[in-house]
């Protein structure tokens, strides 16, 4: 079982290696969104560093959900999915190792890259370690609750838009704990309150959800 | 012995057709008398509010449509879930059958509350808890509605829309939570929505009523689209 989880985070890690682009066209967005607002509502320092985590937390909501389409489609057209369903390894494990590994090329990358972004925006130094924290906490519910989505959109037309409409509602309670902890300690406040809950939300999502995208998966392709 | 026969005999949505045709014609009419006498109540029975005039009189709609929103995604969850453990066709279609009536509910309250917000609060939309978290059930109505548009095979249809609906369930706690927190750390622009807690009886009646009114609506407006789906399967 843990073999298996093992085989398919390499194999899907693997993947990405070989194919570089496709994890940093997703790394770009996130950057380009997060450019993008200043030139919107203006350079004012006092009101950039107000937005920061907001605008940090959104660009990462997106480019999180941007990549999700590509989680089990190109499985799904080659045939690799099915593979995976008739499997020894109960489908659970096999989505949750897919999850991960998705996690691993999509949202590790933006935790590394939120402190430059961070500083653009003027944010004090004293606030990436919290930045850091709740955006580690954060994107793996992001990417488990998104591959729910992902799942039963499969194969779908328009699955790019649907799926969007299915997972951004419910992303918001993890844009609202990322976000406000981050608020928190730029108040002077110790945002230890939201990162817990935030870990109770993945902790929660980690349980539960990789049983739900294995039913989404049946559902989808049978 | 008998009871449970019955009990299964309208599972079948042959058998189901009649009689929902029959409830749902006795829910409409009890639907638009209750409807009237809620409305008389409300408009001229109800005295008028010593702090908010006339414009309070919108809360004989807007509150029972408010309930109605929530309680409805919860009767469409479980139908959609009885339909995926127990592969009962009709509890599927059930659940596609609420969900229209689900998702008008959430926008009559949202609007009938911007009509009711701007000469009480000077604004159609303000960031409170209650309207965010009523607007993100709107999105959830929206993308179940979506999703089982978007998939041909009913069959495929009716399953991931109840696994989206059950996501949705569980979620739909945690989202009111971490927007009423949201909403308590953004304290600018909070506005209360409590009101004096001394509410005229007449006005509870009005809001009784209009509340049964909106359940037969419910049923009814269910059942019929129930029907449709039936035909259309058939």
């Amino acid at each position: 079982m843990i073999a298996a989880a093992r085989c398919i985070v390499t194999r899907d890690l693997l993947l990405a290696l070989r194919r570089p682009s496709d994890v940093g066209t997703a790394l770009l967005f996130f950057v380009i969104v997060a450019s993008l607002f200043p030139l919107g509502i203006g350079a004012e320092p006092d009101l950039l560093r107000a937005v920061a985590p907001g605008v940090i937390w959104v660009a990462a909501l997106l480019s999180s959900m941007l990549s999700l389409a590509r989680l089990f489609a190109a499985d799904h057209a080659d045939g690799t999915l099915e593979q995976m369903l008739l499997g020894a390894a109960p489908l659970g494990v096999v989505a949750a190792a897919k999850v991960l590994a998705h996690w691993l090329i999509s949202g590790l990358p933006l935790v590394a890259i939120a402190p430059l972004i961070a500083l653009q925006y003027d944010l004090p130094a004293s606030l990436y370690g919290t930045l850091a924290v709740s955006l580690l906490l954060g994107t793996p519910v992001l990417s488990l609750i998104g591959a729910i989505g992902a799942a039963l959109t499969l194969g779908l037309r328009g699955g790019g838009v649907l799926l969007s409409l299915l997972v951004l509602p419910l992303y918001v309670p993890v844009l609202i704990m990322g976000a406000g902890s981050v608020d928190m300690a730029a108040a002077g406040l110790s945002p230890q309150g939201q990162l817990q809950l935030l870990a109770a939300l993945l902790v929660v999502a980690a349980a539960f959800a990789p049983w739900a995208i294995a039913a989404a998966l049946r559902i989808s392709t049978e | 012995m008998s009871a449970a026969i019955k009990w299964f005999w309208f599972a079948s949505p042959q058998t189901f057709f009649p009689l929902a045709g029959t409830l749902a014609r006795a829910c409409w009419i009890g639907a638009a008398l209750l409807a009237a006498a809620g409305l008389y109540v409300g408009f001229f029975v109800a005295p008028t509010d010593a702090q908010q005039g006339e414009a309070y009189r919108i809360i004989f709609i807007h509150v029972p449509a408010a309930w109605m929103s929530m309680f409805l995604y919860v009767v469409m969850a479980f139908w959609a879930a009885i339909g995926l453990a127990f592969n009962t066709r009709l509890s599927s279609m059930m659940a596609s059958a609420v969900a229209p009536t689900g998702a008008l509910f959430t926008f009559i309250a949202l609007w009938t509350g911007a009509l009711w917000g701007r000469p009480t609060w000077g604004a159609y939309w303000v960031w409170d808890a209650r309207l965010t978290s009523e607007l993100i059930l709107l999105f959830l109505y929206l993308g179940f509605m979506a999703l089982q548009a978007a998939i041909d095979d009913p069959r495929r249809a009716d399953r991931a829309g109840a696994l989206l609906a059950i996501v949705g369930v569980v979620n739909v706690p945690i989202i009111y939570y971490s927007v009423t927190w949201w909403n308590t750390l953004h304290q600018g622009a909070s506005v209360s929505l409590t009101r004096a807690p001394s509410m005229a009886s007449t006005m509870l009646t009005g809001m009784l009523l209009m509340a049964l009114a909106f359940w037969l609506y419910s049923i009814a407006a269910s059942l019929a689209r129930v029907r449709c789906i039936i035909l259309e399967r058939a």
